[in-house]
């Protein structure tokens, strides 16, 4: 079966079922390393989204193209550049950060072009993996950990407390955290404190430049 | 209305008319430029003249279901019926029909011969009336911005003010973004396919082989080949056999052809065709000059090695498209050197600059540049996906 034929219903993630409800209906969008298209789907058709997509794999660009989505085959790392200052309202980086080299490029860029950036992202910091490595003594796996350490897209390996420490770095203001539980239980957090850290297993992160 | 022939190659000021070809192609024939001579980016006025377009499917009462298909260098408007000369099926039966991917159940298809061409359209072959004879070299440069403005005069004349979908390979690919930029309003989507946004040196390289073939042939003479019906036959082959073999590619050659003899069994130590590409590259050329004029042929490469959008952009790209409403879907090949995904991805780059809304994929092919004119699954599922999801988000816009 195509991408096309499948009921989205079946695949949507948890982060991508938050996200589509962040997403103010009738925004500007970009959806940096969009997949399949399953994300920007729901925004175009139930959220009546301008929605556009970047994504690496061509496999993933034709299935959204031949389900009438405007994505590009490119690569976030130096596409993004073309875009013009404040050209979307969201720029999305759902689950997608974690695969990316020049993770300060990119999310620079991302508040360039966007007015908000959507960054959604495996917890490195969750028990489960912390246990997994401490206990097993090998690199874990989890639900949204799923690929072998030798076949994962994922180059970098980040904690909510990293990822904050790095918007604080880059002086980008963080507006709303939502985080999922292992349980898959959402939460709405103003910081991120040591508890969060270990009990969150993957979180949204919305955020936005310093106004100037 | 009058013009002296003795005004040179300017005749600034006056229209140059072109007599109608008494002709029983199918189809449909327009007289435009009248009442008011056409304006050819050369500064010379055309008009009046003839252009020949065929139709298929059925305009609907709101005239909403208008798709433009723009012909390649050697196509013509019989893209969906047999060849009228050749009886061969049309250059992309396999993509437009009752049922196919551009659905002609559903669609209004409309293709235009372009000005210079010669399958109905004025060109070189016509009568300049003036003269009474064939203009030849006479007949004014046509560019691609001409053969659009033509486009868009059938479009109108038809009461169409927005078209569905222009959608064209190769030179019809540059037609297609000349629509884009210059009558954005009047395109809801526009597809081009195997395309670039300037011709590259490259590509003016070969044409220039082609056009000296055609010249190096005695029977060319000038371009005046026509009252002794002998035309620059072989000239024309020649140009025809160099240009195909750029349509494919090393891949494809070797897979169909290798280095497999034809109709022998050894080599003959001499120069006949030995080898099945030199036998498909004769037969090509053979064919070619059955259907087409060489002097178009001329004409019609020359407003290729023209066209390039930026120029008139102060060579920014993206100027061109600045503000567009229009939906593009970029489609280029993965072993197309003619027209390689570079060129394609080099306008997604200048569309992103505007924030316009573009889709680009690169189909996957052994095919060349031909690739837009075979079988090729991929191709016809995205574009067809493309399509239904323009019209889609089309009626929640007229919903709303």
């Amino acid at each position: 079966m195509t991408p096309a034929e499948t009921s989205h219903a079946a695949r949507v993630r948890i982060d991508q079922e938050l996200i589509a409800e962040m997403i103010a209906p009738g925004s500007r969008v970009l959806d940096v390393g969009c997949g399949d298209g399953v994300l920007l789907d729901i925004l175009v058709h139930e959220r009546q989204v301008d929605g556009r997509g970047i994504e690496l794999s061509q496999e993933g660009v034709n299935g959204c193209v031949s389900r009438g989505l405007a994505v590009v085959q490119g690569d976030a790392q130096t596409d993004l550049h073309n875009y013009p200052d404040d050209a979307f309202d969201y720029v999305i980086l759902s689950q997608t950060l974690p695969a990316i080299f020049d993770v300060k490029g990119v999310l620079g860029e991302m508040l360039r072009i966007g007015r908000r950036g959507v960054v959604s992202f495996p917890n490195f910091g969750y028990w489960r993996v912390r246990a997994k490595l401490f206990f097993g003594g090998r690199s874990p796996n989890s639900e949204s950990l799923p690929n072998a350490w030798y076949e994962s897209p994922n180059i970098r390996f980040f904690t909510l407390t990293d990822f904050t420490d790095l918007l604080d770095e880059l002086g980008f203001v963080t507006e709303r955290i939502v985080t999922i539980g292992g349980s898959g239980k959402t939460g709405t957090r103003s910081h991120i404190g040591h508890w969060t850290n270990l009990l969150t297993e993957q979180a949204v992160f919305v955020i936005s430049r310093k106004p100037d | 209305m009058t013009t002296n022939p003795n005004d040179g190659v300017g005749r600034a000021g006056e229209s140059i008319a072109v007599e109608p070809a008494v002709t029983d192609l199918p189809g449909h024939f327009l007289v435009l430029g009248a009442e008011e001579p056409m304006h050819l980016v050369s500064g010379q006025l055309l008009g009046p003249f003839t252009v020949a377009y065929q139709t298929y499917g059925t305009l609907n009462a709101e005239k909403t279901n208008a798709i433009l298909v723009c012909h390649a260098l050697t196509g013509d408007q019989y893209l969906a019926e047999p060849h009228p000369v050749t009886g061969r099926p049309g250059w992309w039966e396999r993509l437009v029909g009752p049922g196919k991917t551009v659905d002609t159940d559903s669609y209004f298809v409309i293709c235009v011969n372009v000005l210079a061409g010669c399958m109905g359209s004025a060109g070189p072959k016509d009568i300049d009336p003036t003269t009474g004879q064939p203009f030849g070299l006479n007949f004014p440069l046509i560019t691609i911005t001409d053969m659009v403005a033509a486009q868009k005069l059938v479009v109108e004349h038809l009461g169409i003010t927005q078209l569905f979908a222009v959608i064209g390979g190769s030179m019809g690919a540059m037609q297609t973004l000349e629509w884009a930029a210059r009558y954005p309003e009047m395109v809801y989507c526009a597809i081009p396919i195997a395309g670039a946004a300037r011709h590259s040196a490259q590509n003016i390289a070969f044409h220039e082989v082609g056009r000296q073939a055609i010249m190096a042939d005695p029977k060319w003479d000038g371009g005046n080949y026509y009252a002794a019906s002998d035309p620059p036959e072989r000239g024309l082959a020649v140009a025809r056999m160099a240009a195909h073999i750029t349509y494919l590619s090393d891949s494809a050659l070797h897979t169909k052809f290798g280095r497999n003899l034809q109709d022998r069994q050894a080599i003959t130590f001499g120069f006949d065709a030995d080898f099945q590409i030199e036998s498909y590259l004769r037969h090509q050329g053979r064919s070619f000059v059955e259907r087409f004029d060489a002097n178009s042929y001329l004409y019609i490469t020359r407003a290729m090695d023209y066209f390039d959008i930026a120029a008139e952009h102060g060579d920014n790209l993206a100027s061109a498209f600045e503000g567009s409403p229009v939906r593009f879907c970029l489609i280029s090949f993965t072993s197309d050197w003619l027209f390689p995904t570079s060129e394609s991805r080099r306008i997604v780059h200048a569309l992103n600059a505007v924030a316009a809304s573009v889709s680009f994929v690169e189909i996957e092919t052994e095919s060349g540049h031909d690739a837009f004119l075979l079988e090729e699954p991929e191709f016809f599922r995205i574009l067809s996906g493309f399509l239904r999801g323009a019209a889609d988000q089309r009626a929640l816009e007229d919903a709303t």
